[in-house]
């Protein structure tokens, strides 16, 4: 390989291009579907007015996001990560939890984003409720409701897979609102780490705990957008490929779900868009839908780990 | 030599060849500072340490400079800058003691814990091999 000087512009559009594998969608369209701006204008007219102020409306997001170090990132993951155990019980089985741990940091390293400031963890949630969520640090849940949707290996490492997937696409990130991050960032920008008076840390956590909410709300309460969940779900199926699962395993647990799934219910029934409808988006990714063959050896130590839970 | 680049997480490893199946050479830590040599794919190698050289994901890097204990001069410096980045800067470990103070119903100690949470490269590779998992080639 010819040895090539990686400017910050190669290196920047490295880093875009890592977001992106396995999606059609190009860095802009990305950032411009997780943030609404309708509000530019509806007229073809201002075509070229709309898509310049649109131009610099996603280059302040952008810069935003990239402004946000993985040690934010971190430092936020956390408390998402305390506040789902907050609401939900972990599940205290080594058995199943250290399995969950090895399937997902093995996933996590053939990803689009293998490296976070402390790296991936997994945990079981004691709750019968069909859950999973991932925080932009790395920290991923999945309750027990949600390992019942899994009849096989492939299928529970397309569920890590899917979180994975709203990990590297900085899906919990671009929940907290345009303006908190622009403001966030304004302020970050201008402190550094000594001498924080009393009144420029009272500010920083309010934007912090600002910023959580955001995050927490459509996480928990509110379910990322349809076009969130596709991207994570066509994500999984590119890392699901590339490590030597069976893609098709996501469409069997979706299959599972759809049948456990109560309507109404608080959990993926309130906050995904329908199986079926994930289902169908996944047939063109994913052919030959439920006729794999479950390798022996995975199939026997998911049943040992996770026997009970 | 090409660009100087910071480790940009906590620790990371250097390794043998562009892949997480590639024997590990060395652990770099947050801030480091490593020359880029060459890039394959999601991949950097990169000089450190003098002469040694090895392969690094590029997740783990950025190209602004990190400075773990910025001088009064760097934080006027780092707001004007885009090439300069001040670890700790912003939502940090304060701000988190903060959040906690005036939250104490959220508790962390669980968080800690998830976080304690390793595998090896020996155990990986061993969950790996015994799944009958190839791998294409590690990351892209």
């Amino acid at each position: 390989m010819k040895e090539q000087r990686l400017s910050r512009r190669n290196f920047l559009a490295t880093g875009a291009r890592i977001g992106m594998t396995g999606l059609s969608l190009s860095a802009s369209s990305l950032l411009l579907q997780g943030f609404d701006f309708s509000d530019l204008g509806s007229t073809l007219q201002q075509a070229t007015k709309i898509a310049d102020s649109a131009t610099k409306s996603f280059n302040a997001v952008s810069k935003a996001l990239e402004d946000i170090t993985p040690e934010q990132e971190y430092y936020i993951g956390r408390t998402i990560g305390a506040i789902v155990l907050s609401k939900y019980k972990p599940y205290e089985q080594k058995a199943g939890n250290s399995y969950l741990n090895l399937l997902g940091q093995t996933l996590a390293r053939f990803s689009d984003l293998p490296e976070l400031f402390d790296g991936y963890h997994f945990q079981i949630l004691d709750s019968t409720e069909i859950n999973a969520f991932a925080t932009p640090s790395g920290l991923v849940f999945v309750t027990r409701g949600m390992l019942h949707c899994c009849a096989h290996e492939d299928a529970l490492a397309a569920v890590l897979a899917h979180e994975i997937g709203h990990v590297q696409l900085k899906h919990g990130l671009q929940s907290i609102e345009k303006d908190r991050i622009t403001k966030a960032t304004s302020i970050l920008a201008i402190e550094g780490t000594k001498n924080f008076a009393q009144s420029d840390i009272a500010n920083l956590t309010s934007t912090f705990e600002d910023s959580i909410n955001d995050i927490t709300s459509t996480m928990i309460n509110n379910g990322y957008s349809r076009s969130f969940e596709n991207e994570a779900d066509a994500a999984a199926v590119s890392l699901l490929k590339r490590v030597g699962y069976d893609p098709a395993g996501l469409i069997d647990m979706l299959q599972i779900m759809n049948k456990q799934l109560k309507p109404g219910g608080l959990d993926f029934a309130k906050t995904h868009p329908s199986p079926e409808s994930r289902i169908e988006s996944l047939e063109k990714l994913v052919s030959g839908a439920g006729a794999q063959v479950h390798q022996v050896a995975q199939q026997r130590r998911f049943q040992t780990a996770l026997q009970g839970v | 030599m090409g660009e100087q680049l910071s480790v940009q997480v906590r620790d990371c490893q250097i390794r043998t060849k562009p892949s997480f199946l590639g024997a590990v050479i060395a652990t770099v830590h947050y801030g480091d500072r490593l020359s880029s040599v060459q890039t394959k794919d999601s991949w950097l190698e990169v000089s450190f340490g003098g002469s040694k050289q090895g392969w690094i994901h590029v997740s783990a890097l950025t190209d602004k400079e990190i400075t773990l204990h910025p001088s009064a001069q760097q934080v006027n410096q780092s707001a004007s800058s885009d090439e300069l980045a001040l670890a700790g800067k912003g939502f940090n470990k304060q701000v988190e003691e903060q959040f906690r103070r005036q939250n104490s119903q959220i508790n962390f100690t669980w968080v800690d814990k998830i976080e304690t949470y390793r595998d090896s490269q020996e155990e990986i590779e061993k969950f790996l091999k015994a799944g009958e998992l190839k791998p294409a080639g590690g990351a892209a």
